[in-house]
């Protein structure tokens, strides 16, 4: 009952925190798209260069992450700005998930298909938005709801760098050895994921029936 | 159209070559075919049929010889403006999962642009030609039968009326009857349409239903190009091989 008493008294920043958290997760998961989409969909186009593509994106991944939002902060201009680096680093996160699927989306659309479609006279472009990108629409968004959940969990880590997020929550508590100052960072948090991996496997859903409509 | 575009051949294949990877698909192949004309392409598997087609439609371009259409080499084509005039049948139909009958047919007339009520026209008297009820124009390729879904694809094969048809096995998957039934329907249509038509398959009984000429290919090389009577007759080995294969397959029938 303490921790719903200290949630109770502390709403207000209960709420502030998990809109922070949401602000960086959100955002960071944009910028990731906006970049990671276009990389998948020309490492299609270009064969050779998806290896080191998806390479680099992997060996982004590997780095331990307290590690990566340790480096950025030497960085000008973005080590000015807590919340800017936190977003960088989440989004570096989130762009080997992007990426792949996306060129694995692609890739695994039927070659007949596609190929019927430039038999028609159908252009690149219209080939991609029209055929591949719907098409693949399912496997990427598995791609962003994976990336999503991750970054909810990462941004707690945020809150190290000074970022704000349920992470202030997290590292206070552990400081103060308080679990209900830990759990009122960590169940919202869990809460956000859960409810980012509901609703993105649901749209998933939908879109991938578009390709085995029936 | 005048005088001379009347005689000129819709497709003109001279000498063609095709090579990928050091090993030659087609080799040094000529055909032509003139509109209102159906030409049947046998072979077996892996003999250049299709390749012969993408050659056409400028999905490849050749590695020698030249290509024409309506008297233009390929190669001097836009490929996307040639590619519209050029309609393409595949096994199964090759249709856009994600797109409705009516989304499907209307796929060339949509790129190129016109207007929807004449496209919502041209959809209903497409279904009508290749013998569907209208009211199929709402579904997806995935709640038709397989004749269904092959009769689409010639109808979008047809949308925006282009003077060349290329068919690839375009009735492979189908059963029997219903392939039996798709050949004498695309028969008869063809004799209104007038298309030049090329037709590739690997069942000798289609080609002589269906072709005015057949020319058999055999490992990228032309065997022999005859019209369908005295391709019955002839005694070339290859000929003769392929008409023991289907004569004694049908005491079993």
């Amino acid at each position: 009952m303490d921790f719903w008493h200290f949630m109770v008294a502390n709403r207000q920043q209960v709420l502030d925190l998990t809109a922070e958290h949401i602000v960086l997760v959100g955002l960071s998961t944009l910028f990731a798209v906006m970049v990671g989409l276009p990389l998948g969909i020309v490492i299609t186009r270009k064969p050779n260069l998806s290896k080191a593509v998806i390479g680099s994106a992997n060996v982004i991944q590997t780095i331990p992450s307290l590690a990566l939002f340790g480096f950025l902060l030497p960085a000008p201009w973005i080590g000015e700005r807590a919340g800017r680096l936190a977003v960088l680093a989440l989004a570096l996160y989130a762009l080997l998930p992007l990426i792949r699927n996306t060129y694995a989306g692609i890739r695994n659309v039927d070659p007949a298909i596609v190929e019927a479609g430039r038999a028609m006279g159908m252009t690149d472009r219209q080939l991609l938005w029209q055929v591949e990108l719907p098409l693949a629409s399912g496997v990427i968004v598995a791609g962003i709801r994976i990336a999503t959940v991750v970054s909810v969990g990462l941004a707690t880590i945020a809150a190290a760098i000074g970022a704000g997020g349920l992470g202030e929550f997290i590292f206070r508590g552990l400081a103060m050895v308080n679990n209900q100052v830990i759990l009122a960072g960590a169940i919202p948090a869990a809460l956000l994921a859960l409810f980012a991996d509901l609703a993105l496997s649901a749209l998933e859903r939908r879109l991938g029936a578009l390709s085995r409509r029936s | 159209m005048d005088a001379i575009a009347q005689v000129q051949p819709a497709i003109e294949i001279r000498r063609a070559s095709f090579r990928r990877n050091g090993r030659a698909l087609v080799q040094s192949l000529s055909l032509s075919v003139s509109p209102g004309e159906t030409l049947v392409l046998l072979g077996r598997s892996g003999s250049g049929k299709t390749t012969t087609l993408r050659l056409i439609n400028r999905l490849l371009e050749p590695t020698a010889g030249e290509v024409r259409v309506n008297g233009t080499l390929t190669t001097e084509w836009d490929p996307i403006q040639l590619r519209r005039k050029i309609g393409y049948v595949i096994q199964d139909g090759g249709l856009f999962p994600h797109f409705t009958v009516e989304r499907n047919i209307a796929l060339v007339p949509e790129i190129e642009k016109w207007p929807r009520e004449r496209r919502r026209a041209r959809v209903l008297e497409l279904l009508d030609l290749v013998g569907l009820p209208p009211d199929l124009r709402s579904r997806y390729p995935a709640q038709l039968s397989g004749g269904q879904r092959q009769r689409v694809g010639v109808a979008r094969a047809l949308a925006a009326d282009p003077p060349i048809l290329l068919l690839d096995e375009a009735f492979g998957a189908l059963d029997p009857i219903t392939r039996s039934e798709m050949q004498k329907e695309f028969r008869a249509l063809q004799q209104r349409m007038k298309k030049a038509a090329i037709f590739v398959t690997h069942d000798l009984r289609e080609a002589l239903l269906l072709g005015d000429r057949i020319a058999l290919m055999e490992e990228g090389r032309l065997i022999v190009d005859l019209p369908t009577s005295e391709f019955v007759g002839s005694q070339v080995p290859l000929v003769r091989a392929y008409r023991e294969a289907f004569s004694e397959a049908e005491p079993r029938c």
